[in-house]
């Protein structure tokens, strides 16, 4: 790890697949609940 | 301070995500008046049943296409004569606590107002399906909470 | 290890913490048979009595007095050995904070405060129930200000440096709750105390329902940024890797300064007396501080795929398998992140203005917050708990307490999986909360809530009882850690606090300026509350008497 900039060279795209799922899981959920508000 | 590059990524996806969920709340709102319940109007909580609309509680119809219901809950119910209300009209709901915080909840709507003493809760709603609806407290106001329920009926 | 003195006050945080579990957890399996209507109780003893209990004592008791046995353990050892008076007056914040327990719980168990946890105006509970509520907070403002002396020792003595980080978390930490501090102990000392003593005749119900809510949001984040803390600072140890990002840590932190508290109003938006625009504003400000765990949840998966490819994990997901899944400090953990993230998505949906009108007391929220504080928190304290008793009495960490911590850890899960999610769907479909049987005299609809497979009253009793079944495991190894398992005498068996390596070297100074954020948090409290709040007491219609409707 290069001191400079801490991050660089490290490989995390298994990090950013998980929280964009993360992120698509905050979506459905609250997608779901607006159809139900929409609905009522 | 230095970000990964995919950290940004994930901010600025999550970030977007966010506005998108508040424009679509706060446009849906105040432009089609989606918002939940409140209201500014107060009365006082101990002259309830002498203050319009709440000494003559029930439906009145305002126009061709509105009804008002004026309710007044107390533990453990809802002073509410023969609630019956026809579908597809505006209904304007105003209710008020003679006592402690109630709610006046009908299932299977957005209708879903606090009721807190002092003030009076305004949402108006319109009911697509005929039929009874279960109306409910569903803010602890004593050891009868859970009998705290009554009906509105559209026809 | 530490010294002495700051394990003993550590342990007698910690032992107060899990009476009260127990005492809560019991309350809670109570509750979910009543709800069944399958237990009737004796003319003594309310349903609402029960929940107020299970409500006060986990809610704020457990989480409290475990926050600051961490706290107290952690600073002690980044910071060194208390001095005699920081220990002095962590001793008085203790005994205060107990003294305000017992009176609060006494007075629930004698029928005299069935007003739950939230004590909302105009139920009136016995005055004595608000003064214990006021001292458990005076109580808590004590051990903070000992925290705050020790750390301002360390920093005279460390010019010019940033503190590490399980110090400034802490510190930040403090700092917003004595912040948020000041609305309930503005309405418990000017509103209700004067009220339920008499002194005055009626009480602003809008004013208390809002001051309450200044510090209700925040006191949820009270709860979480500890759990932080470990994710932050010990998960990192455990999976052998340093910090993330030593400012990016220190940021998100001082967000949760600045953007916890102006955000009161998503807990009240379903209510009047509050204008659309000052509750849209507060919604707003409720999303920014989403931001910091967003952060987090980055820094979360980064640190477990670091860890995994530095021990060879190749692919995309490889380092999820190299993950310390046998170790049970790790595991907790884990599944206590998993939980928060549809805990944290409900949360969204909660304070989505309108969307709340779906959700506002119905059983969801009672889902939601067991999957926000009652797993992701809840499961990190136990996490914790595992190896900090034994660090902190010297005892070992036998093999058989390990093989339990995993049948408890496994039964939590399960059974937080049933009954929470037994309890969004029931809410969905429009179950109320805060009920002792919500069959409405077999109202048709009341029937369908219950009438499915998940959305079962049965579904939430078997989840309960394996809860109450996790939850006595869990006093057992407490019990055991605590007096019984064997002294660890060789060194190999001593156990460690994971305090992971954190590079401060690329770490901007202003971040510990706390005076900046303390500034900008009071400036957005103004901002979000000032005039809405002036407006309730000026336009306020006439006051409310008490009632007592138990
Ligand atoms: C044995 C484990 C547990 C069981 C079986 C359980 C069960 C329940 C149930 C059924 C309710 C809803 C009652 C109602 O709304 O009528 C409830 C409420 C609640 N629970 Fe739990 N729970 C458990 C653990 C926890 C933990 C660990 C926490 C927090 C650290 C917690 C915090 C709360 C809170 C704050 C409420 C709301 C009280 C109120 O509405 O005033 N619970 N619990
Ligand atoms: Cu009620
Ligand atoms: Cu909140």
């Amino acid at each position: 790890m290069s001191k400079k900039n801490e991050h660089d060279g490290l490989d995390l795209r298994g990090t950013l697949i998980s929280v964009l799922a993360v992120g698509i899981i905050i979506i459905v959920m609250w997608v779901a609940v607006y159809m139900m508000y929409v609905a009522r | 301070m230095h970000f990964h590059k995919f950290e940004k990524i994930w901010l600025v996806f999550g970030i977007i995500s966010l506005i998108v969920f508040l424009s679509v709340v706060g446009i849906t709102a105040f432009s089609h008046d989606h918002h939940p319940a409140g209201g500014m109007d107060t009365i006082d909580p101990e002259k309830v049943n002498e203050t319009a609309p709440f000494d003559n509680p029930g439906v009145t119809q305002l126009d061709e296409d509105t009804y008002q219901v004026a309710i007044v809950a107390m533990a453990f119910g809802y002073t509410a004569p023969e609630l019956k209300v026809p579908a597809g009209k505006e209904i304007i709901f105003k209710v008020t606590s003679t006592d402690v915080v109630h709610s006046f909840t009908i299932d299977d709507t957005k209708v879903n107002m606090m009721v807190v003493p002092g003030q009076i809760t305004t949402r108006s709603y319109i009911f697509d399906k005929p039929g009874k609806y279960l109306i409910l407290c569903n803010e602890y106001c004593g050891t009868g909470h859970h009998y705290m329920f009554t009906e509105i009926e559209v026809y | 290890m530490i010294a002495q003195q700051d394990r003993k006050l550590a342990l007698s945080y910690i032992s107060v913490a899990y009476i009260a579990f127990l005492i809560g957890t019991l309350m809670g399996l109570l509750q979910v048979f009543i709800r069944n209507d399958k237990l009737d109780l004796p003319a003594w003893l309310d349903y609402y009595q029960i929940l107020t209990a299970h409500g006060v004592l986990l809610a704020l008791i457990y989480t409290t007095f475990f926050i600051f046995a961490f706290f107290i353990t952690g600073m002690s050892k980044s910071l060194g050995t208390f001095g005699p008076k920081v220990r002095l007056w962590s001793w008085v914040g203790f005994w205060v904070t107990l003294l305000g327990t017992v009176m609060a719980t006494v007075l629930i168990v004698i029928g005299e405060a069935s007003v739950l946890y939230t004590f909302y105006a105009p139920l009136k509970a016995n005055g004595w129930y608000y003064v214990g509520l006021a001292l458990v907070i005076i109580g808590t403002w004590i051990a903070s200000f000992a925290l705050i002396g020790h750390y301002r020792v360390w920093r005279k003595n460390n010019k010019g440096q940033l503190s590490p980080l399980f110090a400034f978390m802490t510190i930040t930490t403090i700092i917003m709750w004595l912040i948020a501090c000041l609305g309930v102990v503005a309405t418990v000392l000017f509103q209700y105390i004067p009220w339920a003593f008499g002194w005055t005749d009626t009480i602003n119900v809008e004013l208390s329902r809002s001051l309450f809510w200044f510090f209700g949001h925040p006191l949820v984040y009270f709860w979480l940024l500890p759990a932080y803390i470990a994710w932050y600072v010990i998960v990192p140890k455990i999976l052998n890797v340093p910090v993330f990002s030593d400012s990016l840590a220190r940021l998100a932190f001082v967000l949760f300064i600045l953007f916890s508290i102006p955000v009161g109003f998503h807990h009240q938006l379903t209510e009047p007396g509050i204008t659309n625009f000052w509750k849209f504003l507060q919604v707003v400000l409720t999303f920014m501080v989403i931001i910091p765990s967003l952060m987090t949840a980055f820094t979360m998966f980064a640190n477990f795929e670091i860890s995994g490819r530095k021990k060879g994990a190749t692919g995309l997901f490889g380092w999820f398998k190299k993950l310390p899944w046998k170790d049970i400090r790790f595991t907790s953990i884990f599944i206590a992140m998993a939980f928060f993230i549809p805990g944290g998505a409900g949360g969204i949906i909660n304070a989505s203005f309108q969307l709340n009108e779906v959700v506002h007391n119905t059983l969801w929220v009672v889902g939601h917050f067991h999957i926000t504080v009652g797993t992701p928190v809840a499961m990190t304290f136990m996490g914790l708990t595992f190896w900090l008793i034994p660090y902190l009495t010297g005892r070992k960490f036998t093999k058989s307490m390990k093989v339990l911590a995993f049948v408890q850890i496994i039964t939590w899960s399960i059974g937080m999986l049933l009954m929470s999610t037994a309890q969004h769907v029931l809410g969905l479909l429009g179950a109320p909360r805060r009920t002792a049987y919500s069959g409405y005299n077999g109202h048709p609809s009341a029937m369908e809530w219950f009438d499915g497979i998940l959305s079962s009253h049965v579904t939430m009793a078997v989840g309960g009882s394996i809860l109450f079944v996790s939850a006595m495991i869990l006093i057992y190894i407490v019990v055991m850690s605590m007096f019984l398992s064997p002294k660890a005498l060789k060194v190999e068996d001593q156990v460690e606090f994971p305090m992971a390596e954190s590079d401060k070297s690329h770490t901007p100074k202003w971040l510990e300026n706390w005076w900046i954020w303390i500034g900008i948090a009071f400036v957005l409290i103004i901002i979000a509350y000032a005039i809405p709040l002036s407006s309730m007491i000026m336009h306020a219609p006439p006051g409310s008497e008490g009632f007592k409707t138990w």
